[in-house]
């Protein structure tokens, strides 16, 4: 009696988890129906699995290109904040004097501010120094990899700080003592030590950039350039009304995350959680 | 002894120094040009003139009906999108923190929504809410509930806090189960040694004890509600007339629509003040009630 209670509720909770899930099963079987079975019944299977719309979708969304500058732009930006934010941290939880502590409260206070706030002084800024200092910032993949670090940094220096602070500094002492340099001391003890947090920062900044959409709409203007959000933007505001090539769209953008959060689910899952309690 | 201090410095300038000018290019510097333009009125264009108004940008704010109606907006969203969450969330919590077999895998599926980033999920719902709706409606004569929900004001914000919720939930209850999964067994034990049932004990021992978890995903969803943009953006993109235009949406309308930027400014000035003021208030309440073990 217990067990078959316990499989009914087993069997309970599942169902509503797939119903949770049911806006995604209807844009899978619409991407693969034609205008007229689409509007016939919505909800039922497909009656054959054709590729026509993802075909289409693909070319219209220019979509490995934009999964090209998606993918730049992310791996860019996340090696440079893991690196310069790792490093930077370090410096401030040991050196305990008033500059550091300063530095970390402003970056710290800065996690307020908006980005609706910085976002048209910040393309002011950016387009004086391409007019005036000749460096592409604006419409260049780079320049949105600058700015990434920067809105990324107050973040990752809070996270690695924090874990920074609760390692004894003994090890380091006792390196520098043997004639190691403060460089070699960071890459060789110290930043393999910080791995945890390193893998909680990357994931952490892998779903934000990776699904960023108004910074890269301000600074991308080529169509060559576009990230996936922003080809997803422009993709429907052309074919809104074919909804079968616009579920096919979406489908498209929806693989790789879900490839990317299975085969990574573990570490996903403690990284969301970890930087959230920090 | 002199050039040893002079060498630590320049260890420090070469490892913070990167970081500390990419930072102040891209936030603070932005930051201060952000406050001064708020004083100034221009239409955006380099060759106009910037005129100095003073805070007359922020005076014309209490007038402005539009900025009025968003503040209503977002006000009735985030409170009901927030208790919305926090309540989904904790539930899945405690449901995948129980011995269920099939946890994990429940675990897995609801925080995949928290993935898809928010224009997307805009784009599936939209579907759903907007010709899905209608063609249930029409199939099953139910057009009382299946209509198009993004025609209608009221359901068109329905629509965006379901969405919303949607896509918040899992990410709360990631937060919740560290919480839960914090409290000692034996406290939990004890309770039912002496006798508590199961509400007795949820309400007087295991919420009291994660009362931290309840700070943090107070504070996260709040925030994130009250900045939304990509789900409103992507789903009703402000409409129907206006009726569900968030402040972040109002704020990037006023600056690149209709090309007020130096008012735009005022607003997004005043829309950080607001952030900042709701965020500490929201902490400094929730961390007096936390208890300790």
């Amino acid at each position: 009696m217990r067990k078959v209670k316990s499989t009914l509720t087993n069997s309970i909770f599942l169902i509503c988890c797939c119903l949770y899930l049911f806006p995604i099963y209807i844009v899978v079987i619409n991407s693969f129906k034609d205008r007229s079975e689409i509007y016939e019944n919505i909800l039922t299977p497909p009656s054959g699995f054709s590729l026509e719309y993802y075909t289409t979708a693909m070319e219209k969304m220019d979509f490995f290109n934009a999964f090209k500058n998606s993918l730049i732009v992310t791996l860019g930006s996340i090696l440079f904040v893991v690196v310069l934010t790792a490093m930077t941290a370090w410096m401030l939880a040991r050196s305990n004097n008033k500059i550091s502590k300063l530095i970390f409260s402003v970056l710290v206070a800065t996690m307020l501010i908006p980005f609706q706030t910085l976002m048209m002084p910040l393309m002011q800024e950016m387009g004086w120094i391409r007019d005036s200092l000749g460096i592409p910032m604006l419409d260049s993949l780079s320049g949105l990899i600058y700015m990434n670090i920067g809105f990324g940094a107050s973040m990752a220096v809070f996270l690695y700080h924090g874990f920074i602070s609760s390692i004894p500094v003994s090890l380091e002492e006792a390196a520098t003592i043997d004639g190691c340099t403060k460089w070699g001391v960071f890459w060789r003890i110290v930043f393999p030590m910080l791995k945890p947090t390193t893998v909680t920062v990357i994931i952490l900044d892998v779903i934000w950039i990776w699904n960023d959409y108004l910074l890269p709409s301000l600074v991308i203007t080529s169509k060559a350039l576009r990230t996936i959000p922003l080809s997803t933007f422009s993709f429907f505001g052309q074919f809104t009304i074919q909804w079968n090539l616009a579920m096919a769209g979406l489908t498209l953008t929806i693989i790789p995350v879900i490839i990317f959060y299975l085969c990574a689910q573990k570490y996903i899952i403690k990284g969301v959680a970890a930087g959230a309690v920090k | 002894m002199k050039s040893r201090k002079r060498r630590d410095a320049g260890w420090y300038i070469l490892f913070t120094g990167p970081l500390l000018f990419i930072f102040v290019t891209v936030v603070i510097i932005p930051f201060i040009i952000g406050l001064v333009y708020s004083f100034f009125e221009w239409d955006g264009l380099p060759l106009n003139p910037k005129t100095f108004v003073g805070v007359s940008n922020y005076i014309k704010l209490f007038s402005d009906e539009r900025f009025a109606a968003t503040a209503v907006h977002t006000i009735i969203f985030t409170v009901i999108a927030v208790l919305l969450i926090n309540i989904l969330g904790l539930t899945f919590a405690m449901i995948v923190t129980s011995k269920l077999k099939v946890r994990n895998i429940g675990r897995t599926m609801l925080f995949m929504p928290y993935l898809i980033g928010g224009l997307i999920l805009g784009y599936i719902w939209k579907f759903i809410f907007g010709d899905a709706f209608a063609a249930i409606g029409e199939a099953t004569g139910l057009t009382g509930i299946f209509f198009n929900w993004l025609l209608d004001s009221k359901f068109a914000l329905l629509a965006l806090i379901i969405v919303s919720t949607w896509q918040m939930a899992g990410y709360i209850m990631i937060i919740y189960i560290t919480g839960i999964q914090a409290i000692p067994e034996d406290v939990i034990e004890a309770a039912g040694v002496d006798g508590a049932g199961f509400w007795q004990t949820l309400f007087k021992i295991k919420f009291p004890l994660i009362m931290q978890s309840f700070t943090i995903c107070l504070f996260m969803t709040l925030s994130n509600c009250f900045k939304v943009f990509d789900i409103n953006l992507s789903l009703t993109g402000g409409g129907p007339s206006n009726a569900t235009e968030m402040f972040a949406m109002n704020i990037y309308n006023e600056i690149f629509a209709l090309n007020n930027y130096g008012y735009g400014q005022a607003k997004a000035i005043v829309f950080f003040l607001a952030v900042a003021a709701i965020t500490l208030v929201q902490v400094s309440v929730t961390k007096k009630r936390e208890v300790s073990m």
